[in-house]
């Protein structure tokens, strides 16, 4: 994994933490739903894109939404619009 | 000791949040109360300036026990009185509930743990604190569950439920959000559960008898609609506090107390108005998968609407079958107070409001 990678992934942990603190990010599975596996609900999924959209410094449209599902899905998304 | 929801007897005081001296205003947050629902924020009912505290934090106390004496201006003013010192706000610390819990349990003292942790305290910290090993487990604390299992076993033993369901076409409403959306920065984004509580706020006000409490054997209807929004804990359990005169606010002011609230219960800082005033109670399943809910009214309340998972079906428009997402409402409402008739009524203008939510 490259550095710009690797920060991006930083990034996204920290604002998973944010909304989600009894998070162990070794026990995630990068491919997997959010959703299922840590129960977001919508405001989990509100908090969690606030999170990002401050860390990342971007606008996300509410329709790229489903990108963002997934820790793979949250880097693939950011490093083609790196903050 | 206030009253913080049907059948609760006893609280411990975990915290004082003001000091001898301070000025107090009506709902200003005094003081934390630790119950079987968790620890909540309690507000002051009175005006004036808090001379004594009567319990000491750690205390179990009977609900109506007085906590601290508070002074009202008029019986305090006087030349000689001594301006008191301004208090200075103190720092609140960043506990989730089970946290505060399991510090009780382990004997951990929060407060320290919090100066250490820079505020913030999870249930890791506080095992870290007592040496335990951290079991993850997503199963509600004991006095949680207990709380809720005798909540609901009076509901079931005293209330005689009805239960009416409808499906309705909700596309018209997760169109309106899109467009809503489009234009709003991600921290300011609706999501479609405020819909859902402005429009149940609206049905409640139009048909009353969904709308208050029974208590002493009669039902005493409520002039304010205070919606109660049914929340599941991270670390399990289920509270349903009240979003306060929700038919009189705006959809983004609404979102703004909605995304408040959920925050601050996640966050273990309920307020006791908060719990203690529901008049009407909303409980959406969300992206569960689940078709439709049958809820339990919140006692004393005399209403709950249950929704399930936005489903993407069939549906007849004008002679024709297209593909549209629905949900589906579900009121049970207390027969002394109501019948299937007025039911229909409601679900009938709640489908309305759904299905044409320009009026939201």
């Amino acid at each position: 994994m490259n550095d710009a990678a690797n920060t991006t992934r930083q990034k996204v942990l920290a604002a998973l933490a944010g909304v989600a603190p009894e998070l162990d990010p070794n026990e995630l599975d990068p491919q997997q739903n959010f959703r299922d596996q840590m129960d977001f609900d919508s405001i989990d999924f509100l908090n969690f894109a606030t999170h990002l959209h401050q860390a990342f410094g971007v606008d996300i449209p509410e329709a790229d939404y489903p990108k963002l599902f997934s820790l793979d899905g949250c880097i693939a998304y950011f490093s083609k619009r790196p903050g | 000791m206030p009253s913080l929801g049907a059948g609760m007897e006893t609280g411990t005081l975990a915290q004082w949040l003001v000091q001898p001296g301070a000025h107090i205003k009506r709902g200003d947050l005094i003081a934390v109360v630790e119950t079987q629902k968790g620890a909540i924020d309690v507000e002051s009912f009175e005006a004036g300036t808090l001379t004594k505290f009567l319990v000491e934090p750690g205390t179990e106390v009977p609900v109506g026990t007085p906590l601290a004496v508070i002074d009202g201006a008029g019986e305090t003013a006087g030349s000689e009185v001594v301006k008191p010192e301004p208090v200075a706000p103190i720092e609140r610390p960043h506990v989730s509930p089970v946290a505060r819990r399991r510090a009780q349990e382990l004997g951990v003292d929060i407060e320290a743990l919090a100066a250490r942790t820079g505020g913030s305290v999870n249930l890791e910290d506080v095992e870290k604190a007592a040496g335990t090993p951290h079991k993850p487990a997503p199963v509600a604390p004991a006095g949680m569950r207990q709380a809720i299992a005798a909540t609901m076993a009076r509901s079931k033993r005293e209330i005689p439920h009805y239960y009416l369901a409808a499906t309705l076409d909700f596309s018209a409403v997760l169109n309106r959000l899109q467009t809503m959306n489009a234009s709003l920065p991600v921290p300011e984004r609706l999501v479609y559960g405020v819909l859902l509580v402005k429009a149940v706020a609206l049905a409640a006000k139009r048909f009353p008898e969904f709308n208050g409490y029974w208590v002493d054997d009669h039902f005493e209807p409520s002039e304010r609609v205070n919606v109660g929004v049914a929340i599941s804990l991270r670390e399990g359990g289920l509270v349903a506090p009240a979003l306060h005169d929700a038919d009189g606010k705006s959809l983004s002011i609404l979102m703004r107390e909605f995304l408040d609230l959920v925050n601050r219960v996640r966050a273990g800082h309920m307020r006791s108005s908060e719990i203690a005033e529901p008049t009407i109670t909303v409980s959406s399943m969300g992206e569960q998968g689940v078709d439709s809910v049958y809820p339990i009214i919140y006692s004393p309340q005399v209403a709950i609407v249950g929704f399930g998972s936005i489903v993407e079906q069939p549906w007849v428009v004008s002679g024709k079958v297209v593909a549209t997402r629905t949900i589906t409402a579900t009121l049970a409402a207390d027969h002394r107070v109501s019948d299937g008739h007025r039911g229909a009524l409601f679900l009938a203008y709640l489908r309305q409001l759904l299905e044409k939510p320009e009026a939201l």
